[in-house]
């Protein structure tokens, strides 16, 4: 654990450091790694018979509701975290010299400008509220003493801090405006300029125009929902309920994929935004803060702004392909979301391809793989003669045949700019297929195909880095992209022929039902991270013996990354020389890149990370009805058998839940009610979604202890302002992939 | 299967009924009646074969205009009419609503006679269900209203409701209203018949013809085209129910009738063990948003649920009302009510869930009327769900309006010209219909707003005020604020409160006041309606001269207070107009007149290339600065004297406050508060706005709203367009002689009403009445339309009413009549006869003691010449008066002169 200083920080703009609670939250989680560890194993048997226990030990977010107030279960292990963690250092020390010079008031403001609200809804008085109260239970001379470098300083140092406090004093107590929390959103209304000193008065700020800038997904849904002036309540309790919560009981801190320190050079990649509150200033209104949620149809069209269903088109009234269709849905905690999603049908062979990317360090490289990876897969698939019809056609500038038909929702884009650089690359792939194939073997090993596309468009990301490109942005992007990382689960279904890919800790997971009707859960991946025991021994045998001990640290490899195998992220795999010839001759933005520029610690044999995909390959039988692809936010949140369970309730509900007629039979009213009663507490729960996805999400975010949607919980997890979002949940991608048994069991039949 | 939901044991008959008058037109058989070609030529063309339109037909017809032709896209009365849950009811909130349904109620109970066939009429009277307090008195307001236009009506216990009703359960009941002589009847045959008496009078009716548009030349119905060829015509009648939307738009010059269609849900059961007696109440349950009717012997109930289902909002144009799908899922929280209202009907077994499409329009109130761009081209749709209940007054007001060019009526309420174009659009319909169905059951306290398709029209400054705290309401699509919240209340909890007593604005509203009447408010009016008329030559004086009843003819920057008249001498609009040059006049009218008052002065303006009407009413923002030191404020600003000396009042000029120029400011308030009107072109408002505000600082201005101007104008007796002040009303009978000049040299219209009037005197008489024994903390608010009573007799009714902070008593405005005890015709109502009497007001079944202050308006001659001074004849009340004249130094002769307030 002792590296030298300065600590390294490998870090995204968003994910916050948690120093003090790291190791508490990987103790916590090692009770998993059997859960995640022999996944693999139980590949195609019945569901685990100690989930349920997993499912206890996991870290749990902290109580949402007062009245489930309970101990956090990683309080004694965050306390623990803080002697035995030399990282906390760092932090001690800066609350140690806060104290020292607690005078220091003229940088106040900036510490509580950066929690102070962003325009968008989610934010806007709570933040403030929570960054106060918290300061209350956790750090407040460091906010008042810090000097300039350190209040410029990331969340993450922050965060270090809030987190240490609060493992010191144990549960913070109940909610109270204390003298620091009022203060410092006294000195945040100073800088607006209304109503000093009022504390816990949260902002009303009604004025439309205020918003216009780039907001985070959830706040820009609200707009056609609420009058500008119900917005103002909205920011009111989401303040009211977060501060009163966070006060009661520490904050669920997800793990990051990414863990950074604090550093003074990471506020220079992390740069705090902290231009946006120049616009809300001068229309403020104040007022005592009110209670006041999410109404279901604004919960609503949060979960379901990102939803999509595709549905494989009938011929003649039958669905002849294996796959009935797909949902999707996403619900963001980054603002923008670090997570993809791509669906596609091969046209020129069989097969629908179906993956889940989950970046961090940024989206750059989650995008890219994302618009690329299934374009290398479906060229991996063709046959020898469709590549060089292809290639003929590029030659002569005949059109192109299309490879794939994409099924993309609205806000899932393709950047324009690369597209000419990405099928250069594609092209050149394609090509060195031609020539190395003579045209002997026309067996395609789909297996193979998948694990070539996946290294090969690694390989281009990293070539394309290495290369640079004379266009500024494209040489900018394509840096981003190298720089960044990207895990993916990728899913090819053709006929009974499933085969997952993955790179990362997304998962796969197949839902069975079995004969009497109950479902269980089957993981068609292994999540390579440091659950995975058989991860960790390759690790350990592609390095030299002596770095068995620093090669995974804390759980993340060289005690940064969390994914043991991801797309992009050159800082892993290239050597220090290459790293520094690029970062110096690229673009200056990389340049003043304190991030880039650092080299992880304990960097000796490069490689440590590689994109090459484990692959999975099952048989499809008719009691297979459903895949889940989900990235690990959906799975950090709920058990695997949990969500097939609830999926398949969901599918099987679904069909369950007709339109009542009464049409000639005897009904009385009394009957009817009691029939309509019935139906209404069912469809409370299922009927809300028509996107098995988003019935998943809305589970995976408001479910309460009793395992049920708490709509309460539920408008307040999507009221948190977007920093806080990132500390209660990841990013959440979802593909839920549904099977047609009939054809599935035709297909049985005939061998 | 096709089956006649509510006349199916009439079947047979109305074949014959059917026969009956196609064969009187046709000689042909039903089946034949489509291939008879249609007239080419008529004078009304109905357009829609539901009970609208056949009453319509009906009532023309008997008024004796013969050349008719009703139109019918599929069968007559096919449409929502056939699915009408067929329940007659005159408790409505608006006296004309009452009306008409009482009406309809005496037209249907002899229609059998009068046509031979039978309609299901039954007197069964109805009882409302109060479960709580504040519906109790809702339902007590209603009751005094109806008692008094002569509908019995009773307000009831518990146990009585028990008594009348054998089903109900009335444990959760606090009282009821029980109204005898309310009806059930078949609806679909109320049509036939009503379209059977219409073809004996000559009406010829075609069913199964779709009019396709209706053909206008030069802003006038010429013809229709329909799929069976064209009728030339000079009236077109739109009676096309949840149509009627979409055949307004086909036109080439489209009418905007905003209504819009959501699904409604009625459950139909088999009859009970012991049948319902026929003559079984009909019950209202609001509070459980329900009504249950018996039908057969078993029952018909449905209701008005709070997430309605909006439908056809794409305009899928389906020719009957096919029986839409069953949603039992929907219905549930309906059957629960139900069955928690009748928990004995548990075992009656279901025949059918009836899905019939209701049209509802964005104010609740049914449109009727002429459409404001299309001379001849009338609407009457939009029931809101109860077009049985108004189908025969609605059809006789429509019939009468066609006829003479008004209604007997005072229709404003209903008129079409209420709407603009602008509230009309698809979605603001779909959004806003969701709200009003649920309203329908909910219930209406004074002053409430609508929530849905808001923030349409604006003020640039609306953010600005916002900011600052305003609550907003909504006048004719325009946001204008009612007053604005102090920082350090609570915003949520005065949002929430919705009371028939003391509302918790009060206190804001009255520091708003007081600034009015000691420093200086500033309230943004830009809502108002804005025309200029100007001309090459003397053609817009003419014509003002002519539509005005004051006289125009004034030096320039001068403005008149007057009132645009029709025949009878009534209001049609009052308005202040200035002239800004030799030949240009800036008029300035209450909001909702936009498009009634253009649509008049467009039909009475000569086709004169050199006569140019412009509305300008987006053009300028419109500042109000209200109180002693708005002199002050504009000054400084303008560095211009602004004292009475410089700038008289009733004074306008254009002038540069700040950095911005031209600006209109002229010296009224609409209140009668010493201050001035800014109108700003709209670029410059925000400046204007913040210089205002920032010089204002020190003379303590702050921001007000219309609900400080609304107790301001109404302590001052200022009449309000719309509320007080109607078609039906005339200058003398709100005592305003002197903005009247019959000798002004020229005829105008409306004069020869006047002047007779003026020899045989007025038989109804504006007074203000003040609230004598009455805690504002404790007691009900007024609200208008509460009963008058002097010496214990019904005299006339509120219209408006206020608090006033000055008074510290409630303020009324209202008619008095003069009721013959003997024969209840109207006499002469004398300033005598209002001084000597003891009056009541009645509010929700409490009378409290009325004081009359004045009836004659405050008003003064044009060039400020002389005062009226008030009449004080009441000697106990003089002392009173004599306050009055104190604290209101601006009503005392020659101090600032009083202006009237337009809203």
């Amino acid at each position: 654990m002792r590296t030298a200083s300065p600590r390294p920080r490998y870090q995204d703009s968003r994910k916050p450091a948690q120093r003090g609670i790291v190791g508490a939250r990987s103790r916590s989680r090692r009770p998993r790694s059997c859960t995640r560890g022999d996944a693999g194993a139980d590949l195609g048997a019945s569901p685990l018979p100690n989930h349920r226990q997993a499912g206890h030990l996991r870290p749990a977010p902290p109580p949402l509701a007062p009245n489930t107030r309970a101990a956090p279960p990683s309080t004694g292990g965050r306390a623990r975290s803080r002697e035995a963690g030399p990282c906390n250092q760092w932090a001690a020390r800066a609350e140690w010299k806060g104290l020292s010079d607690p005078r220091d008031v003229t940088k106040l403001a900036r510490g509580a400008v950066r929690f102070r609200p962003r325009p968008p809804l989610a934010s806007s008085p709570p933040t403030r509220h929570c960054a106060a109260n918290r300061k209350t239970g956790s750090a407040p001379a460091r906010t008042f003493g810090r000097g300039r470098v350190a209040a410029r300083r990331s969340r993450g140092a922050e965060w270090a801090g809030r987190g240490r406090g609060a493992s010191l004093r144990g549960v913070v107590p109940a909610c109270v405006e204390g003298a620091p929390g009022s203060a410092a959103a006294a000195s945040s209304s100073r800088r607006s300029g209304f109503f000093p000193g009022v504390p816990g008065i949260p902002v009303r700020s009604s004025s439309l125009p205020l918003f216009s800038d780039a907001m985070p997904g959830p706040t820009q849904l609200f707009f056609p929902l609420i009058r500008n002036c119900e917005l103002s309540r909205i920011y009111g309790t989401a303040c009211y309920c977060h501060h009163k919560h966070l006060c009661c009981s520490s904050p669920y801190l997800p793990q990051s994929r990414l863990r950074y320190t604090s550093h003074p050079a990471y506020a220079t990649f992390c740069r705090p935004k902290d231009n946006w509150w120049q616009y809300t200033q001068g229309r403020r209104y104040a007022s005592t803060p009110q209670k006041f949620y999410l109404t279901p149809p604004q919960v609503n069209s949060i979960l379901k702004a990102n939803e999509y269903s595709f549905k494989v088109p009938e011929f003649d009234g039958k669905n002849v392909s294996s796959v009935l269709g797909f949902d999707s849905n996403q619900l963001p905690a980054n603002a923008p979301i670090e997570d993809r999603r791509s669906a596609a049908t091969c046209l020129q062979t069989r097969g629908m391809l179906l993956g889940v990317f989950d970046g961090h360090a940024g989206c750059a490289c989650s995008q890219a793989v994302s618009e690329r990876l299934f374009y290398y897969i479906a060229v991996s698939l063709l046959p020898h003669e469709t590549l060089l019809e292809i290639e003929n056609a590029v030659e002569s500038g005949r059109a192109l045949l299309p490879i794939l038909q994409w099924h993309k929702h609205p806000n899932d884009y393709f950047s324009k700019e690369a597209s000419k650089l990405y099928f250069n690359s594609l092209r050149t792939y394609w090509q060195e297929l031609i020539d190395l194939n003579t045209g002997e073997s026309t067996d395609i090993d789909v297996k193979e195909a998948l694990i070539n596309a996946f290294k090969r468009l690694d390989n281009d990301i990293s070539l394309e880095a290495q290369v640079g490109d004379p266009n500024s942005f494209l040489n900018y992007l394509v840096l981003r992209v190298a720089f960044s990382g990207a895990t993916a689960c990728v899913a090819h279904v053709d006929g009974v022929d499933l085969h997952v890919a993955n790179t990362g800790d997304s998962r796969a997971m197949l839902g069975v039902q079995e004969e009497d009707g109950s479902w269980s859960a089957v993981t068609l991946s292994n999540d390579h991270n440091a659950q995975n025991e058989r991860e960790l021994e390759r690790l350990k045998l592609e390095h030299p013996k002596n770095e068995a001990k620093s090669v995974v640290k804390q759980d993340r490899l060289l005690g940064l990354l969390m994914p043991f195998r991801a797309f992009g992220d050159v800082k892993f795999k290239w050597s220090i020389d290459l790293q520094k010839r690029v970062i110096e001759s690229g673009p200056d933005q990389l340049n003043d890149n304190e991030y880039t520029k650092f080299i992880p610690p304990n960097y000796y044999t490069p490689p440590y990370l590689t994109a090459e995909p484990e692959v999975t390959y099952h048989r499809l039988r008719p009691q297979d009805k459903f895949l889940v692809l989900a990235t690990d936010g959906l799975w950090e949140t709920m058990h695997r058998q949990d969500v097939v369970r609830i999926v398949g309730e969901y599918l099987t509900g679904m069909h369950h839940q007709q339109p009542i007629a009464v049409g000639g039979y005897k009904v009385t009213l009394g009957q009817m009610h009691g029939l309509l009663t019935e139906r209404r507490a069912k469809m409370s729960s299922v009927f809300e979604d028509q996107n098995a996805a988003t019935h998943l999400i809305r589970h995976a975010v408001g479910n309460n202890e009793f395992g049920a949607v708490d709509h309460e919980r539920l408008s307040k997890m999507l009221s948190l302002p977007e920093e806080l979002a990132r500390m209660y949940r990841d990013d959440i991608t979802i593909i839920v992939v549904q099977f047609n048994s009939h054809v599935v069991g035709a297909y049985q039949n005939q061998e | 299967m096709f089956y006649w939901l509510l006349s199916v044991v009439r079947r047979q008959r109305i074949r014959r009924g059917w026969q009956k008058w196609s064969s009187a037109r046709s000689g042909a058989s039903v089946a034949e009646a489509h291939s008879v070609a249609l007239p080419t030529q008529a004078q009304v063309v109905i357009c829609g074969g539901g009970i609208m339109g056949t009453s319509v037909a009906y009532h023309l017809s008997k008024m004796g205009w013969k050349d008719i032709v009703l139109l019918e896209q599929g069968r007559l009365a096919a449409g929502s009419t056939r699915f009408c849950a067929g329940i007659l009811s005159t408790a409505r909130h608006l006296t004309i609503e009452q009306k008409m349904a009482d009406y309809s109620n005496k037209l249907y109970h002899q229609l059998e006679q009068e046509t031979g066939i039978q309609t299901g009429y039954v007197r069964t009277g109805s009882i409302f269900l109060a479960q709580t307090q504040d519906r109790l008195i809702s339902l007590k307001r209603i009751n005094s209203r109806l008692n008094v236009i002569g509908i019995p009506s009773e307000i009831i216990s518990p146990k009585k409701v028990a008594e009348l009703h054998p089903l109900l359960n009335v444990h959760d009941l606090v009282g009821a209203m029980h109204v005898p002589e309310d009806a059930m009847v078949s609806s679909a045959d109320v049509a036939l018949a009503l379209a059977t008496a219409a073809s004996q009078n000559g009406v010829q009716i075609y069913d199964r013809t779709s009019v396709l548009h209706v053909i206008v030349k030069k802003g006038q119905v010429t013809g229709v085209e329909t799929d069976k060829g064209q009728i030339q015509c000079q009236y077109f009648v739109n009676c096309a129910g949840q149509w009627a939307y979409e055949l307004g738009l086909s036109n080439e010059e489209p009418v905007s009738i905003p209504l819009h269609a959501c699904e409604h849900f009625y459950l139909l059961t088999r009859p009970l063990e012991t049948p319902l007696q026929s003559n079984t109440p009909t019950i209202v349950d609001t509070d459980g948003r329900i009504y249950i009717r018996n039908w057969q012997g078993g029952i018909l109930s449905g209701g008005f649920e709070k997430n309605p289902k909006p439908i056809f909002t794409e305009g899928k144009n389906q020719l009957e009302i096919q029986n839409l799908q069953e949603d039992w899922d929907h219905f549930e929280p309906l059957l629960s009510s139900l069955l928690r209202r009748m928990p004995q009907l548990e075992t009656l077994e279901i025949m059918k869930l009836v899905n019939c499409p209701e049209t509802f329009t964005p104010d609740m109130r049914c449109i009727m009327g002429e459409s404001p761009s299309v001379q001849g081209y009338f609407v009457l749709a939009g029931m809101n769900s109860a077009g049985l209940s108004f189908g025969g007054g609605a059809g006789k007001y429509l019939a009468e309006w066609m006829m003479h060019g008004y209604p007997s009526e005072n229709v404003w309420e209903l008129d079409l010209k209420r709407f603009g174009a602008l509230q009309s659009s698809r979605t603001f319909l779909r959004h806003r219909v969701m709200e009003v169905m649920p309203l329908l059951y909910d219930l209406k306290v004074p002053r409430w707003d609508f929530q849905t398709g808001r923030q349409l029209r604006t003020s640039p400054l609306y953010d600005r005020l916002d900011a600052q705290g305003a609550r907003w309401m909504e006048k004719h699509g325009f946001e204008r604020p009612k007053y604005f919240v102090p920082p350090d209340k609570d915003l949520l909890a005065l949002e929430q409160s919705k009371t028939f007593y003391k509302p918790d604005w009060f206190d804001i509203v009255e520091s708003e006041v007081k600034c009015c009447k000691e420093a200086v408010c500033v309230i943004d009016m830009s809502s108002f309606t804005k025309f200029e008329i100007t001309s090459t030559g003397d053609q817009a004086l003419e014509i003002l001269q002519y539509l005005f009843s004051n006289d125009l003819d004034v030096p320039v920057g001068h403005i008149v207070h007057t009132g645009m008249l029709n025949e009878g001498g009534g209001y049609e609009n009052d308005c202040s107009i200035a002239r800004l040059s030799k030949r240009s006049f800036f008029m300035i009218s209450p909001t909702d007149q936009q498009v009634h008052c253009w649509a008049w002065l467009k039909k009475h303006m000569p086709q004169d290339s050199n006569l140019l009407l412009e509305d300008v009413t987006w053009k300028y923002t419109a500042l109000n600065l209200i109180g002693p030191r708005a002199v002050d404020v504009l000054s400084e600003l303008s560095y211009a004297p602004m004292t009475p000396d410089h700038f008289p009042s009733l004074f306008c000029k254009e002038m540069s406050v700040g950095y911005a120029n031209g600006i209109r400011v002229m010296s009224m308030t609409h209140t009668g508060e010493p201050g001035f009107m800014l109108y700003i072109p709209i670029e410059y408002a925000l400046h204007v706005y913040n210089e205002v505000m920032s010089v204002g600082q020190k003379y303590g201005i702050r921001n007000a709203g219309y609900y400080a101007l609304r107790s301001l104008r109404i302590e001052k007796f200022f009449a309000f367009w719309g509320q007080d002040l109607n078609t039906l009303t005339t200058p003398l009978e709100c005592g305003r002689e002197s903005w009247v000049k019959l000798e002004k040299g020229m005829d105008f219209i409306g004069r020869d009403a006047l002047l007779q009037q003026k020899q045989n005197g007025v038989y109804k008489r504006f007074t203000m009445f003040i609230l004598d024994d009455h805690d504002t903390d404790l007691d009900l608010w007024p609200w208008w339309g509460e009963p008058i009573y002097r010496n214990g007799q019904y005299v006339g009714k509120t219209t408006s009413s206020a608090y006033s902070y000055t008074l510290e008593r409630h303020v009324c405005l209202g008619f008095v009549h003069n009721f013959s005890e003997d024969t209840g015709e109207e006499q002469v109502v004398t300033t005598d006869f209002i001084n000597r009497g003891e009056y009541e007001i009645d509010i929700a079944g409490h009378r409290f003691h009325f004081k009359v202050l004045s009836c004659k308006a405050p008003s003064l001659s044009l060039w400020g010449s002389h005062l009226q001074s008030l009449i004080t004849t009441n000697a106990l009340f003089f002392k009173r008066t004599e306050y009055f004249c104190m604290s209101l130094p601006s009503l005392c002769p020659l101090k600032t002169p009083v202006v009237p307030c337009i809203m």
